[in-house]
């Protein structure tokens, strides 16, 4: 028997690194794999409230999340490739302005 | 015992892949790093009986998903980052307030809650049952899924396209 607080703790831990890594890295993919990182950790506490309460809603949501973030991934990588092609860098800093 | 011991080896592999995405600097590193993160919660969901979510996870996430994040890195040939001065308040700032935060979720939900523990697979489900609630309780969502999906697919091929054979918009075509 495991306390459901410590899987919601460390998809805590998995969310707060998500958010560091979003703040301090400065490359755009690493930028966006903080972000799935984040939305890992979310799932991870969706799963785990679900076996609490004894509902499977929680696991359905799960899908849910992951078919926006699988969209999400292949859109925002296409505006990542975009955004290379036009300034040919990848470091956000020098992406300061949304038209060239 | 079991559970809990399986739990923390993976909870630690699952932690240390994420710290471990931070301190990289070269962005393929990174990516290795989040397929481990992706891998061991996996397993976590083993652990609390969610097999579907784990297969998914293990199918969508550790594949598909990274399997794109590792393509563009290598189509746009990125490098290692440099530092520079805009991150400075982020790192002065950000992380410390993050850290507080977390540590405050972490004492209230240690000291202050009354959440149960979880057996091992203690709510299974299987394809089947998820399958069923996908399609009675959750099929108006569902549907409304299969169109977010193909808009993405629409905005990726637009978006990626080679700019010079994009149409133009039909108004200002001389």
């Amino acid at each position: 028997m495991v306390p459901v607080s410590y899987y919601l703790i460390l998809s805590g831990i998995l969310f707060t690194c998500g958010v560091i890594g979003f703040l301090i890295k400065r490359n755009i993919i690493t930028i966006f794999m903080s972000i799935e990182l984040m939305l890992n950790g979310v799932n991870l506490s969706f799963v785990a409230l679900a076996a609490h309460w004894q509902k499977l809603n929680g696991q359905v949501f799960v899908f849910f999340v992951m078919v926006v973030a699988a969209a999400e991934a292949a859109v925002g990588l296409a505006i990542i490739i975009e955004v290379y092609r036009t300034r040919e860098t990848l470091n956000v800093d020098q992406v300061n302005l949304l038209k060239l | 015992m079991l559970h809990l011991v399986l739990f923390l080896v993976f909870g630690a592999i699952c932690v240390a892949g994420a710290i471990n995405l931070l301190a990289q600097t070269h962005p393929i590193s990174s990516a290795l790093s989040l397929v481990v993160v992706m891998a061991s919660l996996a397993v976590e969901y083993l652990l609390l009986g969610a097999e579907f979510v784990a297969v998914v996870q293990v199918i969508v996430y550790a594949g598909a998903v990274m399997v794109l994040f590792v393509f563009v890195i290598m189509l746009l040939n990125a490098g290692r980052e440099e530092r520079t001065q805009g991150s400075r308040i982020a790192t002065i700032l950000g992380i410390p307030g993050v850290l507080a935060g977390g540590l405050l979720v972490a004492w209230a939900l240690l000291e202050r809650s009354d959440t149960g523990a979880v057996g091992l697979g203690s709510l299974p489900g299987y394809p089947k049952t998820i399958g069923g609630l996908l399609f009675h309780e959750f099929l108006l969502p569902f549907e409304v899924t299969s169109i977010l999906v193909l808009i993405a697919i629409m905005g990726a091929v637009v978006l990626a396209s080679k700019p010079g054979t994009r149409t133009p918009p039909a108004g200002k075509e001389s």
